[in-house]
């Protein structure tokens, strides 16, 4: 008798590519979100399997909020190159000097929220209809009610509680003109299945994610990398730290955690030992107590 | 493993996933001080175990669950994904999401209150949608004084119910999601009862023959043709596996065109596979340079689908609008899309008696009735009951776009 059982990470990757599938059969124009984090890096990835050996059939886009670290923008370019996709890039800073968003003020200003403006003005310039994410529904408690395909009204809204039903493996992409969708192929999978599966299908990743040296500060329990765009407040002192991040944003809001683990083994042993969540350390999140749903809801990855 | 929750409003179904998730440990501590402070704020003595999963600001201001809220956690022995579903009947279709891929369903029963009409729905939902595994957790023990009579009651009555229900295996446990009983650990105020815990229940369940590994099944999702210089004549049909044991050197049939060929090579990314099965994701050559598209079916010359025109199927109603008189629809099955009119409902389902009503034809939300659908092309399908996947129907409204039926083959 044979033993017809899928380990949990590969049903996780067959309901992940046959989701990759269905947008691509189903949509006319979709796009990967793609920031060069380990989530966006594994969708790559999974896009790569579903349609070997025809090269990915999605274009990247990045929203570029100019607050990158310097690794990620390399790293992003390496991986666009190496599938040889098309990345597209909505700028945060032009739609800032377009004044469709103002800039935010104060010792905690963030370009996060402006990045929502952009984004939904390059969906309707380039005729977008369909964003894949790679948001997971354990990150987060308003993420953990979504759908795998989302649909967004003609103003890019999200409306959580009247949602289309989702059954069985039959998506629903119909919608009307000016209207799109968001979909989100790794909705399941836990940070620790991401890092398993980084493990096991040896995919590259910013240097970041790996213990290293750097020069930050202690803000809201955490290590904020020093950049150009921090404001040091009273009494802040600039140390020298062995650190690492455990997702990656912008570098204003990305705070990192002491660790001394360079090889991906050890990462994710790390992983397993956490008692925070890894968005503990993302100041976007700590704003309020439903920041992420209100953020979501005027269409926010 | 993949579970739901199901059972009337205020039987704690969202407590009893919190309380698993906290005595199993897999809760951060981030979250725990961010439920406690909510706790505080809303004035109550104990931790809201609930706001785990109720995430939406709605849903935390009502205490009520609205839509399905997904959560994850791992024991040594298995990782499980958890559809916490609403108890409301006006969000059953929230809940029927949740609950069409699980392999178990927790049914959540007040000790107090006994079956009520909340139970009976979601059970023959459950039952509908061939949920394999129902495990009954009667609640509130606490309540109850943790008395057997009281459990045994509930036992007894919802045995009589169930009776009437196509569903194998039942189990029953005492617990109180409040306190922690017989959830993750065993209680010593019930020590008349010798069953397991339920997490011992979850961890150790035999799901491995959930899935049709016989009836061959492979619906094409797209045709993947590289025209590289290093792949120039590479044909192959990706899909997903949907029933059914594949190997290259099969001989099969292409539905509905009828085409024969022979399978040359079956492809998980770039490894060539000896075999493959349901549910895994791959991509296809033929032997032969022959038509096959998205919706074609490649399956053994020896085990064919039906394909026909005219279906019989268990409707789930999850629209405000009924159904409109000669309205045509969006019928999505496998990777097929055509349109599909209602010609005929035969009768509506009386959720709590699951007695037929054959006068009452008149469909609201939520309302469960068999219907004979026409389809404009034919569809490649199963009874539900021999595959989910091929056996499992959508209707979309062709104005709205709005899903706003689900339907089960028979």
């Amino acid at each position: 008798m044979y033993n017809y059982t899928l380990k949990h990470i590969k049903e996780l990757e067959a309901e992940s590519i046959f989701i990759l599938r269905e947008v691509f059969s189903q949509f006319d124009k979709p796009v990967i979100l793609f920031s060069g984090g380990k989530d966006s890096l594994v969708v790559a990835h999974l896009a790569r399997k579903a349609f070997y050996p025809a090269k990915i059939p999605f274009t990247f886009l990045h929203i570029d909020t100019g607050h990158n670290f310097p690794e990620t923008m390399a790293f992003r370019d390496s991986v666009v190159e190496k599938f040889g996709v098309t990345l597209l890039v909505g700028s945060v800073q032009k739609s800032i000097d377009d004044g469709r968003v103002k800039e935010e003020k104060g010792i905690n200003a963030s370009r996060n929220i402006l990045q929502t403006t952009t984004l939904l003005d390059t969906i309707e310039e380039e005729n977008i209809d369909c964003a894949i994410g790679g948001a997971r529904r354990d990150e987060e408690k308003a993420r953990a009610k979504e759908r795998f395909f989302s649909h967004r009204d003609e103003f890019g809204q999200w409306d959580p509680k009247n949602q289309r039903p989702e059954l069985w493996n039959l998506f629903n992409a119909r919608k009307n003109f000016g209207e799109h969708f968001r979909v989100f192929p790794i909705s399941n999978w836990t940070e620790m299945d991401i890092w398993q599966y980084i493990l096991s299908e040896e995919i590259e990743i910013p240097s970041l994610y790996k213990a290293h040296e750097r020069e930050v500060v202690w803000r809201n329990d955490s290590w904020l990398p020093v950049s150009e765009f921090l404001n040091l407040r009273d009494g802040e002192k600039i140390e020298k730290k062995t650190i690492r991040f455990r997702t990656l944003g912008d570098i204003t809001i990305t705070g990192g955690i002491e660790s001394t683990a360079v090889k991906m083994e050890d990462i994710v042993a790390e992983v397993a030992a956490e008692r925070q969540t890894e968005r503990g350390n993302r100041a976007d999140d700590k704003r309020s107590e439903t920041s992420m749903e209100d953020r979501k809801k005027e269409g926010y990855f | 493993m993949r579970f739901t929750t199901a059972g009337s409003v205020d039987d704690g179904k969202s407590t009893l996933i919190g309380r698993l998730l906290y005595d199993s440990k897999s809760i951060f501590e981030d979250q725990l001080e961010s439920i406690r402070k909510t706790s505080d704020r809303m004035g109550l003595d104990h931790m809201e175990l609930a706001l785990l999963t109720d995430g939406l600001r709605d849903e935390r201001e009502q205490g009520i669950t609205i839509d399905v809220a997904y959560r994850y956690f791992a024991t040594p022995k298995r990782k499980f994904i958890i559809a916490d579903t609403p108890g409301h009947i006006q969000y059953t279709r929230n809940m029927i999401t949740g609950a069409s891929t699980a392999n178990v369903a927790l049914i959540l029963i007040d000790a107090r209150n006994g079956v009520v009409e909340q139970t009976s729905r979601h059970s023959f939902i459950a039952s509908l949608l061939k949920i394999p595994h129902l495990i009954v957790c009667v609640n509130k023990m606490d309540l109850v004084d943790y008395k057997q009579e009281a459990f045994d009651k509930i036992v007894e009555q919802y045995s009589t119910f169930a009776s009437k229900l196509e569903v194998k295996d039942i189990r029953f446990i005492p617990i109180s999601a409040l306190e922690g009983d017989n959830v993750v650990n065993r209680s010593e105020k019930t020590p008349w009862y010798e069953g397991a815990t339920l997490l011992h229940e979850l961890e150790t369940m035999h799901i491995g023959s959930d899935q049709n590994h016989i009836d061959c099944r492979f619906a094409v999702q797209t045709v993947i043709r590289p025209h590289s210089e290093d792949h120039h004549d590479f044909r192959g049909y990706a899909g997903r596996i949907i029933g059914g044991v594949y190997k290259p050197g099969d001989e099969i049939i292409v539905l509905p065109s009828g085409y024969l060929s022979k399978i040359k090579s079956i492809y998980d990314y770039d490894k060539e596979v000896k075999e493959a099965f349901s549910p895994m994701s791959v991509t296809i050559t033929l032997e032969d340079d022959i038509d096959v598209s998205r919706g074609d079916m490649i399956v053994r010359r020896n085990n064919q689908p039906s394909v026909g025109q005219e279906i019989e199927v268990m409707v789930c109603w999850m629209h405000e609008q009924g159904p409109r008189p000669k309205a045509k629809y969006i019928i999505r099955q496998t990777t097929n899309e055509a349109k599909a009119i209602i010609r005929d409902i035969k009768y509506k389902v009386d959720i709590n008696t699951l007695h037929r009503l054959e006068e009452d034809k008149d469909i609201k939300m939520n309302d469960i009735f068999r219907a004979h659908i026409r389809v404009t092309k034919p569809l490649l399908f199963d009874s539900y009951k021999q595959n989910r996947n091929t056996g499992s129907i959508i209707l979309v409204d062709e104005f709205t776009n709005e899903t706003v039926a689900a339907g089960m083959i028979i």
